[in-house]
């Protein structure tokens, strides 16, 4: 169980989506990954794109124009 | 215990896509989807750079999609192969610069790779015969199935039964008499089945998924390749095609200037890599300058910069300027006049 970060700044959707994707298929169950987002599109798609795969979202944190969201990766 | 086949669903996000997924669900078919980015699709949210469209759907209707049918979703990057796509587009472009045959017959292809590579069985479109003028005309759906090398594992559950069978018919793995006989450019029978299925707040039927068919995007594009003298582009070229106003006062070099705060902040992401104006004694734009300039050209930008902040009617505006690595520097200028803005300027 380890905790990883991915900066997906200045990227529109889907691109974050895809690098989270493409990352949470690296890691391992109940590791913790925490991206770094400007598009708000982000808001929805990156937890849509946790519920149709399994994984969790564990928080979603919105300041100064940045949006972080913190995943924990469950494979099915 | 029979076997459960296996179907990669091509979803884009529209109806069609959406439904022909569904109606491999309720045969009992194991489906997953495969959205390709091509770095053109139109989303919701690219809207969202701009304020004035905070107010429609930011969702991804590939993701909402999978997420209605309860299928996973495999979104895949074919940004660089795509270029090939558009550049030497074997089979041409359709009204603008959408090579819509060769695009659908690529992504075909890399499905079929996707199920050889992930053990899947075959491979669904959304496709109707004759709905589009360009890739799914009759004669033109067995060329997207044999030049992509899909041949009989490609599926349209949407026209099958205007089609020859296909090998998940003929070995039985899917019921052809449940497939559908849809054809044309009516989309009452979609709807009329989209109901049936439950499914209301789809995206808009046959609204057009990318930007390559837009007629003010593909002058941009061709824009572009003239003034660089090649049929190149770069990832943040097609993004920067979808802000701004563009403006090319000289042949080599533009300025893209944002038309509101949404479009400003997203641009700011580009300052360290593009020289760029800003207005400092009145509010106004942030612009970005695509080109070999000189100091004289900066200037000039500068006033046409001017001429979208709040001093256009003033003597003086002062702007900083930050060329490249450079430190920024001020200059103070007379905006254009509306007159000096020529039209042929705007791409």
């Amino acid at each position: 169980m380890s905790e990883h970060t991915l900066d997906a700044r200045n990227l529109l959707c889907p691109m974050p989506v895809i690098r989270t994707q493409n990352k949470v298929n690296e890691l391992s169950d109940n590791d913790t990954l925490i991206v770094s987002c400007t598009d708000p599109g982000v808001i929805n798609d990156i937890p849509a794109w946790c519920r149709i795969n399994g994984h969790e979202v564990i928080e979603i944190k919105e300041a100064d124009d940045e949006i972080v969201i913190t995943i924990k990766v469950i494979h099915k | 215990m029979s076997k459960q086949y296996k179907a990669a669903a091509l979803i884009s996000g529209g109806l069609d896509s959406l439904l022909a997924a569904k109606v491999m669900l309720e045969q009992g078919i194991h489906v997953e989807g495969i959205n390709f980015f091509t770095g053109f699709c139109v989303e919701g949210h690219t809207a969202a750079i701009r304020k004035k469209h905070q107010d429609k759907p930011k969702r991804n209707n590939a993701l909402w999609s999978a997420e209605q049918l309860g299928i996973k979703l495999h979104i895949v990057d074919i940004v660089e192969e795509y270029k090939d796509v558009l550049i030497n587009p074997k089979h041409g472009y359709g009204a603008n610069m959408n090579p819509c045959l060769d695009c659908k017959i690529f992504m075909v292809n890399k499905a079929k790779q996707w199920i050889e590579e992930n053990d899947f069985d075959f491979i669904i479109t959304g496709e109707v015969m004759g709905q589009r003028p360009m890739s799914q005309r009759k004669e033109l759906l067995p060329v997207v199935a044999n030049e992509s090398g899909a041949d009989d594992l490609l599926l349209r559950p949407l026209c099958a039964k205007n089609l020859p069978q296909t090998k998940p018919e003929l070995e039985g793995w899917v019921d052809r008499e449940k497939l559908l006989d849809f054809h044309g450019r009516n989309r009452k029978p979609q709807m009329a089945l989209a109901k049936e299925f439950g499914f209301e707040d789809y995206a808009s039927p046959a609204g057009g998924c990318c930007f390559l068919t837009d007629e003010n995007y593909a002058s941009k594009l061709v824009d572009l390749w003239q003034a660089r003298n090649e049929r190149d582009y770069e990832m943040d070229d097609i993004m920067l095609l979808k802000v701004g106003r563009h403006i090319r006062p000289k042949p080599y070099f533009k300025l893209i200037i944002g038309r509101e705060e949404g479009e400003n902040k997203f641009m700011q992401g580009y300052t360290k890599v593009f020289t760029h104006i800003k207005t400092v004694s009145h509010a106004g734009p942030l612009c970005l300058i695509d080109g070999p300039v000189d100091k004289d050209d900066l200037e000039y930008a500068a006033q046409i910069v001017a001429r979208y902040s709040q001093g256009k009617n003033e003597d003086a505006v002062t702007l900083s300027i930050t060329r490249d690595k450079e430190e920024p520097y001020e200059v103070t200028v007379k905006p254009l006049s509306a007159d000096d803005i020529k039209q042929e300027w705007h791409v």
